[in-house]
């Protein structure tokens, strides 16, 4: 069933977009990953349009992310301090974000610049991602983790503008947690992605910050960082497609939820395996679209 | 359709016989005037029917509303292919078709084509700036080639089929691309080489419904719909969550 999309102003089957979403519901699903860097690239494979793939995956996370946000925050799980320096540093990103996305869109670079992103962001998650679940294949028997101190000191306790996070048990410098969270907006509007996968190592590797606490801040996050970036761009380049984000969510919440089950059913190590061979897949294709001679050299813009 | 085409061309032959005095040997008229794009839009086919008075051979364009067009050209920077170098066409219609009873060649003289502008390749398409007139054929060139592989411009002269001696029809087909606007139907009775007469008729492509509301809705009013758009995505993901925790 052909359906129009009237900000992408391109028809595309309706079940396809379904099965998108769903096949990405599924994978958030069955590995708690936000999904938005699968969705992107995706969407602009099929034809949509760049800056609408990005408007509209914005849009689609929020509808993919709250239900987790919501019962992160019931439990205790988020780092309302933490939470608002991320939250202020990201707005301000997404800001900057969106005015290089239509400078880049105006000098006629956005696409090269969306795809070679993709192609560095996909290559180095998928190869830590490869490495992470060979090294725990390998090593499943001689189960010896090394305990976390409790008063371990990094680099980032010693600058300056230190404020407590009481919830993560912190007394660090803001810039740090400001600078990730700017950084991450500036992402979300260029790539439409909610940056989980950024925010959750930086915050447990660079900050020191108890897990549970990581994952609870950094989902309470991308819901209003995808949301600003959704209201920016509708407000500012149009891009934001309802009708391409609904088929998406439609199809996403009811991927998450089988996703959801059949992981309990998998090993996490083989799971987490898989989706590090797909995410390496992807940017192989996206670094050979980028590399190989195209067919035709010349492309046009406007006027359409 | 058959009965129906049937009684708009008999409806043309009258309306020509009734204008035959005047000196207009041909006359065209569409199946309809709007070309809707509704949610379930795949693309359109509007039939063009006429009639001519005397003999010769009939040329249909059909032109689309103009704006301007950035050819970009990638070249290769450490490997990479990136857009190096770019050139503006004012005035690139967004949509060309061309029709004929024979192949264009045979019925037309090139100076005469020229000047009509027949057939995609004699569009007037002159870049913005000043370059060496190579360079701008070689982005007229690709102009061309991108519209045509989108399917906006058609490359293949369509058929214009008689019916008789004196009524004719074609069929025009639009892409599910095609942008929104005022086109221009041109016909042309041509004889011996040279047009001796021609009309033009409109036609609109509008969204319709919908989403002509939703695309309206997102251009005017930018904020409300992005909160609509947030609200919409929060709720659901939402509700979903609770359905599926009772379930």
């Amino acid at each position: 069933m052909q359906v129009y999309l009237p900000i992408a102003e391109v028809s595309v089957d309706a079940f396809l977009l379904l099965g998108l979403g769903a096949f990405v519901g599924f994978l958030g699903g069955l590995f708690g990953v936000g999904g938005g860097f699968l969705m992107t690239p995706a969407l602009i494979l099929i034809g949509i349009p760049p800056a609408v793939a990005v408007a509209s995956g914005a849009n689609q996370i929020v509808a993919s992310s709250i239900s987790g946000a919501i019962s992160q925050w019931r439990n205790g799980n988020v780092d309302g301090r933490m939470g608002l320096v991320l939250l202020v540093a990201g707005m301000a990103g997404t800001i900057l974000g969106v005015v290089i996305f239509r400078l880049l869109q105006r000098a006629g670079q956005i696409d090269i610049v969306i795809q070679f992103s993709y192609v560095i962001l996909l290559g180095a998650v998928g190869a830590m991602m490869t490495l992470e679940a060979g090294r725990t294949l390998l090593r499943r028997r001689s189960a010896t983790r090394s305990q976390g101190k409790l008063h371990q000191h990094f680099w980032v306790h010693r600058w300056p503008l230190r404020m407590r996070f009481r919830r993560s048990k912190l007394y660090i410098s803001a810039i740090p947690p400001a600078a990730i969270g700017f950084i991450v907006g500036i992402m979300t509007a260029i790539m439409g992605i909610g940056g989980g996968f950024i925010m959750v190592p930086a915050m447990i590797y660079l900050f020191g910050m108890p897990t549970l606490t990581v994952v609870g801040t950094s989902q309470f996050q991308i819901v209003f960082v995808t949301a600003a970036t959704t209201l920016l761009l509708a407000a500012t380049t149009h891009t934001v497609d309802v009708v391409l984000a609904i088929l998406l969510i439609v199809g996403g919440v009811i991927g998450a939820q089988v996703g959801t089950r059949a992981g309990q059913l998998m090993r996490g190590e083989y799971l987490r395996g898989l989706l590090a061979l797909m995410v390496l897949a992807m940017a192989v294709r996206l670094a050979y679209d980028l590399f190989a001679t195209p067919a035709d050299l010349f492309s046009i813009t406007g006027g359409r | 359709m058959r009965p129906r085409a049937a009684i708009l061309l008999a409806a043309a032959a009258l309306a020509l016989s009734a204008s035959g005095a005047r000196g207009q040997q041909i006359i065209a008229d569409l199946s309809r005037h709007l070309v809707a794009i509704t949610t379930g839009f795949a693309g359109a086919e509007v039939l063009l029917f006429g009639a001519v008075d005397g003999d010769g051979d009939v040329i249909v364009t059909v032109r689309g509303p103009d704006d301007d067009v950035v050819v970009r050209q990638k070249s290769q920077v450490n490997g990479m292919w990136i857009n190096t170098q770019s050139v503006t066409f004012a005035g690139v219609p967004g949509y060309y078709a061309v029709a004929a009873t024979k192949p264009l060649d045979e019925i037309v003289t090139n100076p005469v084509a020229e000047r009509e502008q027949i057939g995609a390749a004699r569009l007037r398409l002159v870049p913005e700036a000043n370059i060496p007139p190579d360079r701008a054929e070689t982005f007229r060139r690709a102009l061309l080639r991108n519209m045509e592989r989108t399917g906006l411009f058609q490359a293949r002269t369509a058929p214009v089929r008689f019916l008789g001696q004196r009524l004719f029809r074609a069929d025009i087909v639009f892409p599910a691309n095609v942008p929104i606007g005022r086109y221009t139907v041109n016909v042309y009775l041509v004889r011996g080489g040279q047009v001796v007469s021609a009309a033009t008729t409109p036609l609109l492509v509008s969204k319709i419904g919908l989403s002509a509301e939703i695309f309206d809705f997102a251009q005017d009013r930018g904020i409300s719909y992005g909160i609509i758009a947030v609200a919409f995505a929060g709720l659901a993901g939402w509700a979903a969550s609770r359905v599926f925790q009772r379930g």
